[in-house]
């Protein structure tokens, strides 16, 4: 392999063909755009099933126009039914959660943006690295195949409780074969995962350049680092959970399924299981994951408040200390998922103090942005515009956090719109201006072209404000008691909340139509944007060493030697008011 | 100004806001300035940190099915033991062997001896077909007695664990198949028996992991 290497760097130009270079390339830059653009397929689907959810929550008889087409069965003249609805929810979560938050931040950036950050050539195993990508698509194919089957997607949510996924079509449209299919894609995605996760973390570890210890690297690389364990050690876990579900529904077991179920007049034939094992084994995994989605973001917006805000990062090493802590901490807490599920007041007490211990380095991570950004001379580029509402989004969603970790607040609020704003705001909203930010940043590294500023600014402040209309409102709908996964709000305690979720649909219609803006920013530039420079934003850490893009093997092999520690922003008497990683500069105590 | 000069990396300062500490120093080997530093090559470690690596998520796998089965067999009053297929333990000392063999074949793993080499990684692949088949041999006697994966939840997990490290365990057998296509290879370039030395660490961990799993099926289900 590394002779095969040797020999390209002299061909990077002319590939050995489409294929090769495209389709199944070894090389991480590819594989990183190939995860971006499959994650990127993923949210928009996302996105227009999110719309279909609210449009139906507001209007429950509305024709919508095209549905019929895809569900005759679910949809029948474009009107969704509650089964219907419940699919259309189940595949906008597993979208979102799987393809979209595990796989842009991490798999994305960290593919293509890992291996220049410490000064390496390619990850250290790329024809596994290429396998993760494909077994992913097949994950991705295979989930969105089920829109295309007579019953339909599954209704089960994204989290597939038992006994309603585990008996089979008895239990509703999409339960036959939809969820089966469910079960293979998530067992798949575990797969592309974890041999995903064993690349990230033998890079990290072993294929530094000279002089780039662990505590020098960019904490854009800790937090993949950190975010390959969890995914490592928590998608083992799912993949066991979803052999035992499929052995459930296939191989007639009941791990899960409990004696004496009767579903539509049927008994069940199966005896002695444990729903609440699957809650465990799956929130085992589930936990770490809102991690996963969220730490390589916190990482992201790291990089780049200390990049615009022209200072160095504050306490680097307590940022990558509490990425650890986080890290640690999200392996105790899967319980507070569960705290209605009848679990004793002391475990249930326990996970509850865990809960709240994840809020400790959660705010040094926040201050310690904020002490970055205080008195700096702030650039107000797009990507920091996203990096700072990152922040923003994190506190609001977070805060509610600490609400959710008491259980007796918990009971009320467990099955309300308060979890749905929670989990938005503080996992999806927030990875997702994580994401925004590293695309505006990495964009002219990516591409060789920079994005337009001007629509970039305008797309920030559509999503921005649009977020937290569609979001906050939910909180309230949330202590007002109203339920989530309901298709339709006919009750009468719910009629005057309906204004409220008027409003919710319409800043969600128009904030998703606000994506396009971002949409077209993105395929404009790729083509006819202004060409980037080296160096655009005057970064220091290596991916700004190299053109944009970098070269097939990244440093045309000469290998960076670093210098510096990642973060050298304001230096007083530099050459500029930066030095980078590689540069041989001295820089002066007296600097600071 | 800054003073542009071109030190020795050893010579740059070690520690400037947030560098050095206890995870890696200024990254430079002790005592040289590593401009031996070649990235061409992999350093072979590389393979061990992956192999160990894969070897924890394997653990988290079968932890999870571990905690699995202590829940269910725990909260449960349809657990019904079914006992154990005696040819599991003659499964375990061929596949104990097959360990053995292994490491045989590595200890001769030379350019004069690269045909003994050769020959104990044939014996070592045998025996690890023979432990498939043999377990193969115990799904169908009890198969036979009428205990299938769906009976109860004491087969369920018979099989599932079974299956599930036979499955990884097959990993390891190709594996060795491929060592055997390239033994000439091997034997000639030394920097290459890493392969052989990943493979053996998979192959002993599978051994360690099967060990794990009869003493299981042992405590729950014999």
């Amino acid at each position: 392999m590394a002779e095969a290497f040797v020999h390209e760097v002299h061909h990077h130009q002319a590939p050995a063909g489409f294929v090769r270079k495209y389709i199944f390339s070894l090389d991480h830059k590819v594989i990183g755009k190939q995860y971006y653009f499959l994650a990127l397929f993923s949210v928009f689907t996302g996105m227009i099933l999110s719309w279909l959810i609210r449009i139906h929550l507001v209007w429950p008889n509305a024709h919508i126009w095209g549905l019929s087409l895809l569900s005759p069965n679910g949809a029948p003249n474009g009107l969704i039914k509650p089964e219907y609805y419940l699919s259309l929810l189940t595949l906008h979560g597993t979208l979102m959660v799987f393809f979209v938050l595990t796989t842009a931040p991490q798999s994305g950036f960290g593919n293509f943006f890992l291996p220049i950050q410490i000064g390496a050539e390619d990850m250290a195993f790329p024809r596994l690295n290429m396998l993760s990508f494909w077994v992913t698509f097949a994950a991705l194919a295979v989930l969105v195949s089920t829109f295309f089957i007579a019953d339909g997607p599954p209704i089960a949510g994204w989290t597939s409780y038992p006994p309603l996924s585990a008996v089979g079509s008895v239990s509703g449209p999409g339960e036959g074969l939809g969820q089966t299919l469910w079960i293979i894609s998530i067992a798949l995605f575990c797969v592309g995962s974890l041999l995903g996760a064993l690349n990230f973390i033998a890079t990290t570890l072993e294929l530094r350049t000279r002089g780039m210890s662990l505590m020098r690297m960019p904490l854009t690389c800790w937090s993949w680092f950190i975010t390959a364990i969890l995914g490592l050690l928590s998608f083992a876990v799912l993949l066991g959970a979803c052999a035992l579900l499929l052995l459930d529904r296939v191989g007639g077991s009941s791990f899960f399924v409990p004696g004496g179920l009767v579903i539509s007049d049927k008994i069940i034939q199966h005896n002695g299981g444990s729903p609440l094992l699957w809650q465990h084994l799956f929130w085992f995994f589930g936990h770490p994951e809102v991690y996963i989605a969220i730490l390589p973001g916190m990482g992201v917006t790291s990089h780049i408040l200390s990049c615009f805000a022209r200072k160095p990062i504050f306490g680097y090493k307590v940022m990558a200390y509490s990425l650890m802590a986080i890290g640690f901490l999200s392996f105790t807490v899967w319980g507070h998922h569960m705290f209605v599920s009848g679990m004793s007041p002391y475990t249930g007490f326990t996970f509850s103090i865990f809960t709240m211990a994840i809020g400790v380095p959660s705010a040094i991570k926040t201050f310690n942005w904020l002490g970055t950004i205080w008195g700096g001379r702030i650039r107000y580029t797009t990507a920091m515009l996203f990096a700072l509402g990152f922040v923003s989004v994190f506190v609001t969603g977070g805060l509610s956090g600490l609400f959710l970790a008491q259980p007796p607040l918990d009971m009320y609020l467990h099955a309300t719109y308060f979890v749905i704003g929670h989990f938005h705001l503080v996992m999806g909203v927030a990875a997702i201006f994580g994401m925004f930010a590293g695309t505006y940043f990495w964009f002219p590294k990516m591409f060789g072209r920079m994005m337009n500023e001007t629509l970039g600014k305008l797309h920030f402040w559509a999503t921005f404000i649009g977020v937290y209309c569609i979001f906050m409102p939910m909180h309230f709908l949330g202590i007002a008691g109203n339920p989530r996964r309901y298709s339709a709000f006919t009750d009468n305690f719910l009629l005057p909340l309906m204004p409220l979720h008027e409003f919710m649909t319409i800043a969600a219609l128009l904030t998703g139509a606000a994506q396009l803006i971002f949409l077209f920013n993105l395929f404009w530039s790729m083509f006819k944007g202004e060409k980037a420079s080296q160096n655009p934003w005057e970064a220091t850490s290596l991916e700004w060493s190299v053109p944009s893009p970098p070269p097939f093997d990244n440093f045309d092999g000469n290998y960076p030697v670093v210098y510096h520690d990642p973060y050298e922003y304001g230096v007083a008497d530099a050459a500029k008011d930066y030095v980078m990683q590689d540069s041989p500069e001295v820089i002066a105590a007296s600097g600071h | 100004m800054a003073t542009l000069t071109h030190p020795s990396p050893a010579a740059t300062p070690a520690i400037h806001r947030g560098g050095g500490g206890r995870l890696g120093g200024n990254g430079f080997p002790p005592g040289g300035d590593g401009s031996d530093f070649s990235r061409r090559e992999l350093p072979s470690r590389v393979y061990y940190v992956g192999m160990w690596v894969a070897i924890a998520g394997i653990c988290m796998l079968f932890a999870a099915f571990t905690s699995a089965l202590v829940v269910r067999q725990g909260i449960s009053n349809d657990w019904a033991r079914t006992g154990v297929p005696h040819i599991l333990y003659l499964n375990t000392l061929i596949l104990l062997a097959s360990s053995i063999t292994l490491e045989l074949a590595r200890h001769s793993l030379t350019v004069e001896r690269s045909q003994l080499f050769k020959g104990w990684l044939y014996v070592t692949v045998l025996l690890g077909f023979s432990f498939v088949a043999g377990q193969l041999l115990a799904w169908r006697e009890l198969a036979v007695s009428g205990v299938y994966l769906s009976t109860n939840p004491a087969s369920s997990f018979f099989y599932l664990l079974t299956a599930a490290h036979g499955l990884h365990l097959l990993g390891g057998v190709a594996a060795l198949c491929y060592l055997t296509f390239q033994t000439r290879r091997l034997a000639r370039k030394l920097k290459n028996r890493v392969a052989v030395d990943v493979t053996a660490l998979y192959w002993h961990f599978m051994d360690g992991l099967w060990l794990y799993i009869l003493f299981l099926l042992v405590r729950s289900i014999a």
